[in-house]
């Protein structure tokens, strides 16, 4: 029940935003992702720290086809409604001082999609999961494509086309596993989770499920060299959901890879998975280089986020423990520290209107209380020890370093690129003389502060206290991993 | 049965009473017409009779696909509430009309016999190539109608020589006794030349009626010509006929020599697919854009005749009313808009999305039916037709064709969408006026794109 009421909530919100007209509707967003988030409390207060699904709900959906609505969280799950049910009150905060064209249909919007994500991280059947997938979709294609910069239009376009093709075969490779699940009779097919986690198919067959399956995750983590869509949408989109999609719906993509890929075609993952390993190597080096040479500080942080997401796929599909509980909590720190980063490069642009680092400097002469946060979510993104990044990164080097030492190498760069691009930048914009766009910084605002300190605390907590969330995801991440081995 | 005798005697009753030259009363006769005739057919369910000597044969496919076609139509006739606004002089006629095809796209479903499959057919496009040439002011109008007569015919003309070879071969038209005399002659046929000449004669002729590339040329100029409301109607129930037609005769006349007329139907599958896709994506015009989509649609539909199972009936159903129904707002909308604007290009839409909220609402729903995105009716229809062909396993590869151009789909279907909502409101733009009645009838229908988009069970569990 608890899921359900997760699940709609925000639907329901959406449609009574819907009904508000002009400012009445940000607060009426807000409170209702803060209630959202109460459930999200409440479900981890009563969550059984086990491998089991819990708060389960099973109903016909195409009963004739075997198909359910069948909801539930494990740990796993469990976390990432969790970051979501966090992140969007935030986001949604942080955009109070935006005046916004409809405000009313934005923030229908960002509720409806918090629906969408919801699903994807509870839908426990692969259709469901499915359509929910496309469902998160379709409110962020809007959300950027209104209310986005200039070039919107276009670098929306292909960011949802991109996303399609993808999503299209994973679809395909849904149908097909369907009719390998035990039965003849349409009936006795089954999209449920467990019945797709008890096929044994051959191992030509799972090598290219695999490839359609991974086409649709790599396209919306995204891994190298599928990621050509990222930098743009990040950089055109308006700051909400350039959070929504950094901070949450990245998130989808390495999910799906947990959920719906390492345990179904297992036999296909170890073959492909040096590849993969690979390729999401190439993403960390490749993001790290052109950020440095970044002069925006939108884009710089949009690659930065390639290599972050390089990390986290390369410790994924290293199928170890420490990989992939490195790669769980890393998603965690990752939409934490990227949505307070795009958040500050937007309190930065509102005051001086330029995102180029070489137009600004010098701002921390008048802003202790900005300093001291930028610098915080900075240095929990180059993975400071004592902050949220060292934990997840940690972890996922030593995954990868398990799984080969060369690869384990290679990977590490990212915190020696990582503590460059991140450092000039804040070089660039928070030190130096000031210049003439950063005269007269203001320190930040109440609002801005209600944002930026839940963040920090996260931060630290997740640095500090790792366990607090380890110990969730651990059971199940044990589980993953005896279905991956079985 | 009594569908088709009411239908009948409905399109006579509308004939004189286009006497009284009235919309106003022709069009509630006609929708209530309609309404009892949906109402009807429902009592044939599970009956499962067999009229005329057995040459018509009412069973739950003929039900199902005979209450999704009279509903489209249903759904249809209010649109012609901005047809011939110059009080045409023979505005009873066209309802007429419209009520006698529905009897041939009855008969298409429910034949027994190809000769009752022929009838149908004819009754159908004799209907459609009045319709084609409506507007009689029109040049362009005069041109769809002529060409589609005269190509129309011509293939017809296939399609009879063709179940003539079938006749020669097995000496009837019974498509059940055809099945057993193709069993007879050993690998089901596909020995016999004049037996396997007739099944492609008459697979060419019916890809001809549902516009099924290599045979689609006249799809896009008449459609183009023809006046809106009628195009909505041969783009929806034409096409749902033709395929179910198409599908009960593969299915129970010719299943037996699969082997030999698969890979002329999986070449025109692929190239209708690909022309209809590749060819939507270059026009500048919404009209020709929803021509090319058309096409494309016939392409997913016929894949179902690749996997005779229980599921490719369903499918067949449930995709063709996805399609009719986005279909039906799309083209809806697009009449008021290029009526009012003269123009049918996408920009014509610009803005629609401030000037007309839900006008502008309709059409993306639709429009995201069409490229097949959850939460529509569309995306169901794409998956019952995938799943039914995915458990034919050597299909695989058209699967993969069908998805990456659905996603080519995804592209042009969005122009429309970005056009509403994304580009700005022409100067000179004024709003589009629409009736209430209209609003009503396109919130009815995006609703039912919408429902079946999350309770698919409601449409695909019936057969």
């Amino acid at each position: 029940m608890i899921t359900a009421l997760l699940l709609f909530w925000p639907a329901l919100a959406a449609l009574l935003v819907l009904l508000i007209k002009g400012e009445g509707a940000k607060k009426v967003a807000f409170i209702a992702t803060l209630v959202e988030f109460a459930i999200a409390l409440f479900a981890i207060v009563n969550f059984v720290p086990d491998a089991t699904t819990q708060f389960a709900l099973d109903m016909p959906w195409m009963e004739r086809a075997g198909i359910g609505f069948t909801i539930g969280m494990d740990g796993i799950s469990l976390l990432m409604v969790l970051l979501t049910t966090f992140l969007v009150p935030l986001i949604v905060l942080s955009s109070f001082k935006h005046d916004y064209k409809n405000p009313h249909v934005f923030y229908a919007l960002v509720l409806f999609m918090q629906t969408g994500l919801i699903g994807v991280f509870v839908a426990m059947d692969a259709f469901l999961f499915y359509f929910f997938w496309e469902v998160a979709l379709i409110p962020i294609y809007f959300i950027a494509a209104i209310w986005g910069g200039a070039r919107r239009i276009p670098v929306t376009f292909k960011f949802f086309i991109y996303t399609i093709f993808g999503s299209l075969f994973m679809l395909a490779a849904f149908v097909y596993l369907y009719f390998q699940t035990a039965g003849t009779e349409l009936a006795a097919h089954s999209s449920n989770v467990n019945a797709f986690y008890q096929l044994t198919l051959d191992s030509a067959t799972q090598s290219w499920i695999f490839w359609f399956l991974f086409l649709a995750f790599a396209i919306k983590m995204p891994v190298f060299p599928f990621h050509t869509w990222q930098p743009d949408t990040y950089t055109e989109s308006p700051t909400q959901a350039t959070m929504l999609l950094a901070g949450i719906m990245l998130k989808m993509g390495i999910y799906g890879v947990l959920r719906w890929l390492l345990p179904v075609v297992p036999l296909g993952v170890s073959q492909w998975a040096d590849l993969v390993l690979v390729l999401s190597i190439i993403g960390i080096v490749y993001g790290s280089i052109i950020a440095i040479r970044q002069r925006d500080m939108k884009r710089l942080i949009a690659y930065s986020s390639i290599a972050h997401v390089g990390l986290i796929a390369a410790g994924i599909f290293t199928l170890n423990e420490q990989g992939l509980q490195g790669g769980v909590i890393q998603m965690l720190s990752h939409g934490i520290n990227v949505v307070g980063l795009f958040f500050i490069v937007d309190i930065i642009f509102r005051r001086t209107n330029t995102r180029e680092i070489a137009n600004l400097g010098g701002i921390t002469q008048t802003t202790p209380a900005l300093s001291i946060m930028f610098l915080t979510l900075l240095m929990g993104s180059v993975a400071l020890p004592l902050t949220n990044g060292f934990i997840g990164e940690f972890l996922l080097l030593s995954g990868v370093f398990q799984y080969n030492h060369y690869f384990g190498a290679v990977a590490g760069l990212t915190i020696i690129l990582g503590a460059v691009y991140m450092l000039r930048m804040f070089q660039g914009v928070m030190f130096g003389t000031k210049s003439e766009a950063t005269e007269g910084f203001a320190d930040l605002t109440f609002h801005e502060k209600a944002v930026l300190i839940p963040l920090v605390i996260m931060v630290f907590w997740i640095g500090l206290f790792p366990n607090t969330f380890l110990s969730i995801s651990e059971p199940a991440v044990g589980q993953l991993l005896s279905i991956i081995n079985r | 049965m009594i569908s088709i005798i009411l239908l009948s005697g409905f399109g006579i009753i509308s004939l004189f009473a286009g006497f009284l030259k009235s919309k106003r009363v022709l069009l509630p006769m006609a929708l209530l017409f309609l309404a009892v005739v949906f109402g009807i057919n429902l009592f044939d369910w599970d009956q499962n009779q067999s009229y005329f000597s057995n040459m018509l044969t009412i069973d739950n496919f003929a039900v199902a696909f005979t209450g999704i076609m009279v509903l489209s139509t249903l759904l249809i006739i209010p649109f012609t509430q901005h047809f011939a606004t110059r009080n045409d002089e023979n505005l009873g006629e066209y309802y007429a009309l419209i009520l006698f095809s529905l009897v041939g796209a009855i008969m298409m479903v429910s034949y027994n016999n190809m000769l009752m499959l022929f009838v149908g057919i004819e009754i159908l496009s004799i209907a459609m190539y009045v319709f084609a040439g409506s507007d009689k002011s029109s040049l362009r109008s005069a041109e769809a109608a002529l060409k589609y007569f005269l190509m129309g015919s011509f293939f017809t003309g296939i399609l009879l020589f063709g179940m003539v070879m079938i006749y020669g071969a097995t000496g009837t038209f019974n498509i059940a006794e055809i099945a057993g005399s193709a069993e007879a002659m050993g690998t089901g046929g596909a020995n016999n030349v004049m037996f396997m000449l007739g099944v492609l004669m008459i697979i060419i002729g019916i890809s001809f009626k549902v516009s099924a590339a290599p045979f689609h040329f006249w799809t896009p100029d008449v459609y183009e010509g023809t006046p809106t409301v009628w195009t909505a109607y041969m783009s929806t129930v034409v096409k749902t006929a033709g395929v179910a037609a198409f599908y009960k005769l593969m299915d129970a006349a010719f299943a037996a020599s699969y082997g030999s007329w698969m890979p002329t139907l999986v070449a025109i599958i692929v190239l209708t697919l690909l022309i209809g896709n590749v060819g939507a994506v270059v026009q500048q015009s919404m009209k020709r854009m929803l021509a090319y989509s058309s096409i494309s649609h016939a392409g997913y539909l016929l894949m179902t005749l690749l996997a005779f199972n229980n599921l490719s009936t369903s499918a067949i159903l449930f995709y063709s009313f996805a399609y009719s129904t986005a279909s039906i707002a799309a083209f809806g909308v697009l009449q008021l808009v290029s009526r009012q604007r003269q123009n049918e290009n996408y920009e014509a839409f610009n803005g629609l999305g401030k000037t007309n909220p839900l006008l502008a609402f309709s059409v993306a729903v639709s429009m995201l039916s069409l490229a097949g995105i959850p939460l529509t009716a569309g995306f169901f229809g794409k998956f019952f037709v995938f799943s039914a062909l995915i458990e034919n396993p050597d299909m695989m590869w058209l699967i993969v064709v069908a998805v990456i151009l659905a996603a080519v789909g995804v592209y042009y279907y969005f122009r429309v969408v970005i056009a509403m909502y994304l580009h700005p409101v022409a100067e000179d733009a004024t709003t589009i006026r629409s009736t209430s009645f209209m609003n009503v009838m396109l919130l009815i229908i995006t609703a039912l794109t919408i429902l079946l988009g999350i309770a698919p069970a409601l449409l695909s569990d019936v057969l």
